[in-house]
């Protein structure tokens, strides 16, 4: 098979995928979740073996169609949106094994309907990773909020209803509004939306206009929940827990912050944007939504919220980390999008696996916890342990870069921000470490439990695993990384 | 040599018309449902040989009766006709196949034949005045079209659809009675009916008065029958009460019949001849094309009846197409021109789904069609789809001409901006109008939750979501309506000094 039919088929994939779940989801439950956990054994298999191709400097890419003249739905594999899509295909078969436990475990209704969505949202996100040019993106960056929605709504109340509305309404609004505008000026001053190494702006735009540019792709991906548009991120916390963690921890948010990655590396270009003033407030906001949002983490009571803060502080973490415009830092920035993605989804498949087995979703209800559970409380932990960015875990290993980035840059603010918020992080997790481990649950528990179901706690151990696997071998995610700066000279 | 291909646009009249009252007169009546789908369809085949021999390069004036072209009536295609003959015969076909079972319910047996003669009518009428070369002819065309639509509308039981009639034939009338003094003034300057001619003529005279009131008597007498803002007051009260699968037939090409024709005329008739014509175009109709998309979009925000409120969203659409036509450039007439195919894909299938909804639910009222998508799932589907083009999502119909569109407006400066913001505000505004109908559909219980509603009848079902996978369709491979619309454009703008 060659690599360029293999982009195509991981995109079908899925999409395959999803009417068969539809059609045996009528027949039987087991069956539903076999298809999906062979979908995703598939889609790992395809995408994965792409790996060494890429990893021996080959780029494979696929045309689908020319929509008119310049405008093309184009695919090309790049070392970013590899790791991308790696994480996303990776993460997905474990999330499914997850959500079997967690589903079952909740008595969920409509599940049929969770994994139809679900497998599209993969293949939006597939979509997004492989996208040779802006149009293609912004195709499937649409496609993805669309097919996310239903997810979000799921339990069809009230409350659910009102939070999927903020979230549609936010992202639509931001992308038709902004990033749409943005993308057809591209297209208009450089001829051109692909992604070129080295950028397709210079010396197509000057002064100003470059920072305005600027503001209307950053604030327009309102994935990347960047302040001010961050509001649907806790919002969606009313989804089930597995579409908070896949989606709002790993695809969604990712592919936000992929995008801005994506742009300014290869449609402004470091060097281009470096040299230019005007788009210097990047990293300020950025810096300013790692602050703020790890402050409003400090004072939330619920889990999922406290998760959802601590994922948009993250985020800009890529953000800020791309915006330093060096070499390093971008590695840094590549590497922080897996690490995260392991940890995060570490922490929500805890809470997750919490909510199932006692319902518990607030903080202080977890006094001595961890005797009851374990597995899921050490997971918990390191998963923590990775957002802080203490060794032996990822999260340590994307810091280090970040700040060797922010050092060679000589960018104080940047340093300054990184301490912070390492010692915020560190003051919003230890204590809850704290009342996890060592506190006594004195009030009786109003129903005695132990772990979650076994497919919860095998899919929250794998992830915890993979945190701390991440600090050690992690030459491949480097690799790629590298390949990333060295192809954008 | 006699090639028959030459009779193409005059076959595409004379069918329809001929069958007309022969379809009146068919016995047994239920034959007439038959007659006049195999009719359409036909036309419909006809508009689409002409386009291909648009795209081969072919010339299609003919004469008709072999008199020469000013003295006799000439007819003429090019690929700004060819892409409306496609909407307006590809409509037709698809309303008349889907709609068998919709129109059993809103029409009275007994009158089937004739209202499917009025349909034949309306068909040969728009073709007519999309194939006609002639000033004169074209009114004759528009009159025979109207009259043939107001009984479409008025064939209904509603009986609400006989004030909206009545009140659509006083503005149609008003609208065709200007067109008519427009060329009557113009024939009194230069003699002439023949629009190429006419170009060539009215150069001597172009700094006359009769001229000028010309021009503006037939602007507004047009843009008042093209429902252009704030002239659209007849459209929306016609297109709720209108039996539906009439609703879908007019939403989706009677407005860009009377819109293809204000912009032939203007372009070919003035914009060579009158002094700084292009600025006066502009700044007539841009203003009114931001009213139109801003209010009308509005108001089908708080609009609560399903059916008014894509009227109102059709009116904002045809804003678009002035906004697109009123940049006077080659980007902007190809947008213009490419959301007509776009719109009228969009319109057509939520105003299909809608009739769909109408086979089991008997009244629009927003709060009637709560938790249909529970019973009818395929239904609502495809209303999703066409809202999403409607909208323009990428991926959809809709998308393209919104992205053509941007890109005019980012041409045109300091302006283009503004332009660009009312664009994406009324696209916002229209996520939030289809969005409502959807939450509703989809999250509310229904009124009556114990009476499981059937899904509706098959044909309708898979003629929606025809039109549905066209928008997805000329949303991913839109190199058909795009090609046509350029080349349309390009044949407009050689006109523009």
């Amino acid at each position: 098979m060659n690599a360029s039919n293999a982009i195509l088929i991981a995109i079908a994939l899925p999409c395959i995928g999803a009417p068969c779940i539809a059609l045996v989801g009528r027949i039987s439950a087991n069956l539903r979740e076999a298809v999906t956990l062979v979908t995703a054994i598939a889609l790992i298999w395809i995408v994965w073996g792409m790996l060494p191709e890429l990893l021996a400097g080959g780029r494979p890419s696929s045309l689908l169609a020319e929509v008119v003249p310049g405008i093309e739905i184009a695919f090309r594999v790049e070392p970013l949106g590899m790791l991308f899509a790696m994480l996303a295909s990776g993460l997905w078969l474990i999330n499914s094994i997850y959500s079997i436990g967690y589903m079952r475990g909740n008595r969920e209704p409509d599940q049929t309907r969770f994994y139809f969505f679900f497998a599209i949202a993969i293949a939006s996100t597939i979509g997004v990773a492989f996208s040779a040019n802006l149009f293609t993106l912004f195709l499937f960056y649409e496609l993805l909020t669309l097919s996310t929605y239903p997810l979000v709504a799921h339990k069809r109340n009230a409350k659910t209803m009102r939070s999927a509305r903020v979230y549609l309404g936010i992202l639509l609004t931001t992308s038709i509004g902004l990033l749409l505008p943005a993308i057809i000026w591209t297209y208009r001053v450089a001829g051109s939306g692909d992604f070129t190494p080295g950028g397709v702006l210079q010396g197509k735009l000057e002064g100003p206009a470059i920072g305005l540019l600027l503001g209307l792709f950053i604030f327009g991906i309102g994935k990347a929940a960047i302040m001010p548009v961050h509001r649907w991120l806790p919002a969606v916390m009313v989804a089930p827990t597995p579409v908070s963690a896949l989606l709002h921890a790993v695809a969604v948010v990712k592919a936000g912050v992929f995008t801005i990655t994506k742009i300014i590396i290869y449609i402004f270009g470091i060097d281009f944007l470096a040299a230019e003033p005007s788009g210097a407030w990047l990293l300020y906001i950025a810096a300013f939504t790692i602050i703020a949002a790890s402050v409003v983490a400090l004072r939330q009571q619920n889990l999922k919220r406290l998760l959802a803060y601590s994922t948009i502080a993250q985020l800009s973490y890529v953000v800020m980390a791309t915006a330093i415009l060096k070499p390093l830092a971008v590695m840094g920035a590549a590497t922080h999008m897996v690490s995260h993605a392991f940890g995060k989804i570490t922490l929500f498949f805890a809470v997750g696996a919490i909510y199932t087995a006692s319902k518990k979703t607030e903080i202080h209800e977890l006094r001595g916890i961890g005797r009851r559970m374990p597995w899921t409380m050490a997971a918990f932990t390191i998963g923590a342990f990775s957002m802080i960015g203490v060794p032996p875990t990822g999260g340590f290993v994307s810091k280090w870069y970040i700040f060797a980035g922010a050092i060679e840059a000589d960018n104080y603010v940047a340093i300054a921000t990184i301490i912070l918020s390492t010692v915020l992080n560190a003051a919003y997790f230890l204590p809850i470490l704290f009342l996890v481990w060592f506190a006594h649950d004195e009030s009786p528990t109003a129903k005695e439990h132990g772990e979650a179901p076994f497919a919860a706690v095998l899919a929250l151990t794998i992830t915890a695993g993979l945190t701390l696997a991440l600090f050690f071998f992690n030459g491949p995610v480097l690799e790629l990384a590298a390949q990333l700066v060295r192809s954008s000279p | 040599m006699v090639n028959w291909s030459q009779h193409l646009p005059v076959l595409q009249v004379i069918i329809p018309m001929l069958c007309a009252p022969l379809v009146a007169l068919l016995q047994p009546r239920s034959f007439a449902w038959f007659a006049a789908t195999a009719t359409s369809l036909f036309a419909f085949v006809i508009a689409i040989m002409i386009t291909t021999g648009v795209f081969a390069g072919q010339d299609y004036s003919y004469n008709m009766g072999s008199w020469p072209a000013p003295y006799g009536i000439e007819l003429g295609v090019d690929a700004f006709s060819a892409i409306l003959l496609l909407i307006v015969t590809g409509a037709s076909a698809l309303a008349l196949l889907a709609g068998r079972s919709s129109l059993d319910t809103d029409i009275e047996t007994d009158r089937q034949p004739f209202f499917y003669a009025a349909w034949l009518l309306a068909l040969a009428g728009m073709s007519g005045i999309l194939v006609s070369a002639d000033a004169f002819n074209i009114f004759v065309f528009m009159e025979i079209s109207a009259l043939a639509s107001y009984v479409l509308v008025a064939s209904g039981g509603d009986r609400r659809a006989l004030p909206a009639v009545f009140k659509y034939l006083i503005m149609g009338t008003i609208g065709a009675t200007f067109y008519l003094i427009g060329i009557g003034l113009i024939y009194l300057m230069t003699g002439t009916l023949n629009l190429a001619d006419m170009e060539l003529r009215i150069h001597e005279v172009a700094d006359q008065k009769p001229i000028l009131v010309a021009a503006g008597f037939i602007t507004i007498g047009l843009a008042l029958k093209a429902a252009v803002f704030p002239l659209h007051m007849w459209l929306p009260n016609t297109y709720t009460y209108a039996p539906t699968i009439v609703t879908v037939f007019l939403a989706a090409c009677s407005t860009k019949v009377s819109l293809y024709l204000l912009l032939r005329f203007d372009f070919f008739v003035f914009q060579p001849n009158l002094v700084n014509h292009d600025i006066q175009f502009s700044y007539y109709l841009m203003p009114l094309a931001v009213l139109a998309i801003l209010i009308a979009s509005a108001v089908a925000l708080f609009e609560q009846n399903l059916k008014r409120m894509l009227a109102y969203s059709s009116v904002a659409q045809i804003g678009y197409i002035m906004l697109g036509a009123s940049l006077v450039s080659l980007t902007g007439l190809t947008a213009g021109i490419v959301h007509m195919f776009n719109h009228a894909l969009a319109k057509g299938t939520l105003f299909l789904a809608v009739a769909c909804l109408a086979t089991r639910i008997p009244e629009f009222r927003l709060s009637d069609v709560s938790g249909a998508a529970r019973d009818m799932p395929w239904t609502m589907g495809a209303f999703v789809v066409g809202g999403l083009s409607l909208i323009g999502i990428p991926g959809t119909a809709g998308f393209i001409s919104k992205w053509y569109l941007i890109s005019a407006a980012l041409g045109e400066g300091i302006i283009g901006i503004a332009l660009v913001a009312v664009i994406v505000v009324s696209s916002l505004m229209a996520l939030a109008y289809i969005w409502r109908v959807i939450e509703i559909a989809y999250f509310r219980t229904p009124k009556n939750s114990a009476v499981t509603l059937r899904e509706a009848p098959p044909v309708l079902l898979a003629a929606t979501w025809t039109a549905a996978l066209a928008n997805i369709y000329f949303g991913l491979v839109p190199s058909l309506p795009v090609s046509l619309s350029s080349s349309a454009a390009e044949t407009l703008m050689r006109h523009v000094p």
